[in-house]
């Protein structure tokens, strides 16, 4: 069966400026197609990301080993593109980073860096 | 009795907030409890003298301050589990200095240069949000702003709060030795307003220059960079006449110039040039130092300065260090030999010292129509007011007919 990756696009806006009766009502509709999609057996994962201003890009520069470049911020150019993701279970952003510029993509391109939100940890 | 007491709070504050946001794991009620501290702090110790051991002190009163809010605000949930690890745990001893791994953690790549020169200066130095808003020319909202979206970013992002593990560390390290001489040249050479106008922030480099020295004082970048500092500021009374016009290192009275804070530059610099691993602070640090120990400019030793700064593009290529460096090869080799180091710099037509490098050499080449075009470009760029009115001088007083 082919495989494929729904990425979500939209206008970005943190949870403190967001309307909380909005905020709810976009849950209860990700709710409803997550409970829709994983009753038909075609959803195999799925994560929310924190918002950009917790991104880290990375680049690592002269190939594999090289010096990781840092920049705080989301990846921002339009010449390259999206080509996959890992999902990185680690303790905290060092570790994350330091398995991030392993990845060829972060010498053959960049490699933006996110949290995945934990909803145990909210209220 | 009140000065000891304030003395104390600036001197103990720093260390008594790293050890709580190592505790609270949280930078904003760390603070919000070291002022509750204070403010008791500011009331018992007048009448009851100063604890023998004011650190201690203050953090087991703002430990419990901390204790206190989480409590009240205990009804958002999640926040009680913290509360809970705080009354618990005995607070740990820690082998390492608190002061090392906040110093690491505000100045950790993952954050913008900007937002680990506002938060080490705020979270290390004490300076309050208002003082860096005036130091660094933007208002408070967009000050507090910016120190919020780097707390913000620690926190969610889970920015550790270590000191990097040896391997890291050269690397760590020089974010840390960047972030300390990005507070010094904004304070040493302000860019905007009068050229000294942000001197404390100078002064608060070199404060946390020693802190370095005390905690990491077996890299010898980190005495380096407290060499380059020390020797450069100490030129600081003598860069300005008496109009408030700046005069040129070749024209300064070197009678005012700080030759003990020389002294100690050079004592510094020659003990840490004893481990063999130069870098480029120990080089621009030995370059200040000939400066400083010179009694002419004639008597500089220019062709070792040459030298310095040959050594230093070889490790840090910037465009910035060819153009000093074309200053010191016209001293050795002419103004014509200058020229040539200049022309070859690229990229920076947006800086003034790029054309008031090129207006000066060509000036002394007796090329004086092409000296004034480039002062003229000069004054086209970004720069404060002494520069500015320095470069407007040096144009009034070029001989073109």
């Amino acid at each position: 069966m082919p495989r494929y990756a729904a990425l979500i696009y939209g206008p970005e806006e943190s949870p403190a400026e967001a309307d909380p009766e909005v905020l709810a009502q976009v849950m209860a509709e990700y709710t409803e197609f997550t409970d829709k999609a994983g009753a038909a057996g075609v959803m195999s994962g799925g994560e929310a990301l924190e918002d950009t201003s917790t991104a880290t890009t990375i680049h690592v520069e002269g190939g594999k080993g090289g010096e990781v470049i840092h920049s705080d911020g989301p990846f921002a150019e339009t010449k390259e593109v999206l080509g996959g993701f890992f999902l990185l279970d680690c303790k905290d952003l060092d570790e994350a980073l330091m398995w991030a510029a392993q990845i060829p993509g972060a010498w053959h391109g960049h490699i933006e860096v996110r949290p995945v939100i934990d909803f145990s940890q909210e209220q | 009795m009140t000065r000891t007491v304030e003395d104390t709070l600036r001197m103990e504050g720093g260390r008594v907030l790293a050890t709580l946001i190592r505790l609270t794991g949280d930078f904003d009620l760390a603070e919000d409890a070291l002022q509750d501290a204070v403010v008791e702090a500011l009331q018992r110790w007048g009448p009851d003298g100063v604890p023998s051991t004011p650190a201690a002190w203050l953090t087991t009163v703002a430990r419990n301050k901390a204790l206190d809010r989480l409590r009240r605000e205990s009804v958002r949930g999640h926040k009680e589990a913290d509360a809970i690890r705080l009354l618990s745990d005995p607070p740990p001893v820690s082998p390492i200095d608190d002061r090392l791994r906040l110093i690491f953690t505000c100045c950790h790549p993952a954050l913008s240069p900007e937002s680990r020169v506002a938060l080490t200066l705020r979270t290390v130095g004490g300076l309050t949000t208002t003082e860096l808003a005036r130091c660094f020319f933007v208002s408070d909202a967009t000050m507090g702003q910016r120190l919020s979206r780097a707390k913000a970013k620690i926190a969610r992002a889970k920015i550790p709060y270590r000191v990097p593990d040896d391997h890291e560390l050269p690397d760590r390290l020089s974010a840390v030795l960047a972030t300390v001489y990005l507070v010094f040249t904004a304070g040493h050479h302000a860019p905007h307003g009068a050229l000294d106008s942000r001197r404390e922030l100078a002064e608060e480099a070199i404060r946390l220059g020693r802190l370095l020295l005390e905690l990491l004082g077996d890299h010898p970048e980190v005495p380096g960079l407290l060499s380059l500092m020390l020797a450069t500021h100490a030129r600081r009374q003598a860069r300005l006449d008496g109009n408030g016009d700046i005069v040129l290192l070749a024209d300064q009275d070197r009678d005012l110039w700080d030759h003990h804070a020389i002294r100690e530059a050079s004592d510094m610099l020659q003990t840490a040039l004893r481990r063999r691993l130069p870098g480029p602070y120990q080089i621009q640090a030995a370059i200040a130092c000939l400066h400083g120990i010179a009694p002419s400019d004639a008597a500089t030793d220019w062709k070792q300065i040459v030298d310095l700064y040959r050594m230093l593009e070889n490790t840090t290529p910037l465009p910035v260090v060819a153009i000093n460096r074309a200053v010191a090869e016209a001293k050795v080799f002419g103004p014509d030999a200058g020229l040539a180091v200049v022309n070859a710099v690229t990229g920076m037509e947006h800086w003034h010292l790029y054309w008031s490098t090129r207006a000066e050499l060509l000036r002394q080449s007796g090329r004086n129509e092409e000296a004034a075009a480039a002062y003229r470009k000069a004054l086209d760029c970004d720069m404060n007011q002494s520069d500015r009115r320095f470069l407007e001088r040096r144009l009034g007083e070029i001989d073109t007919s």
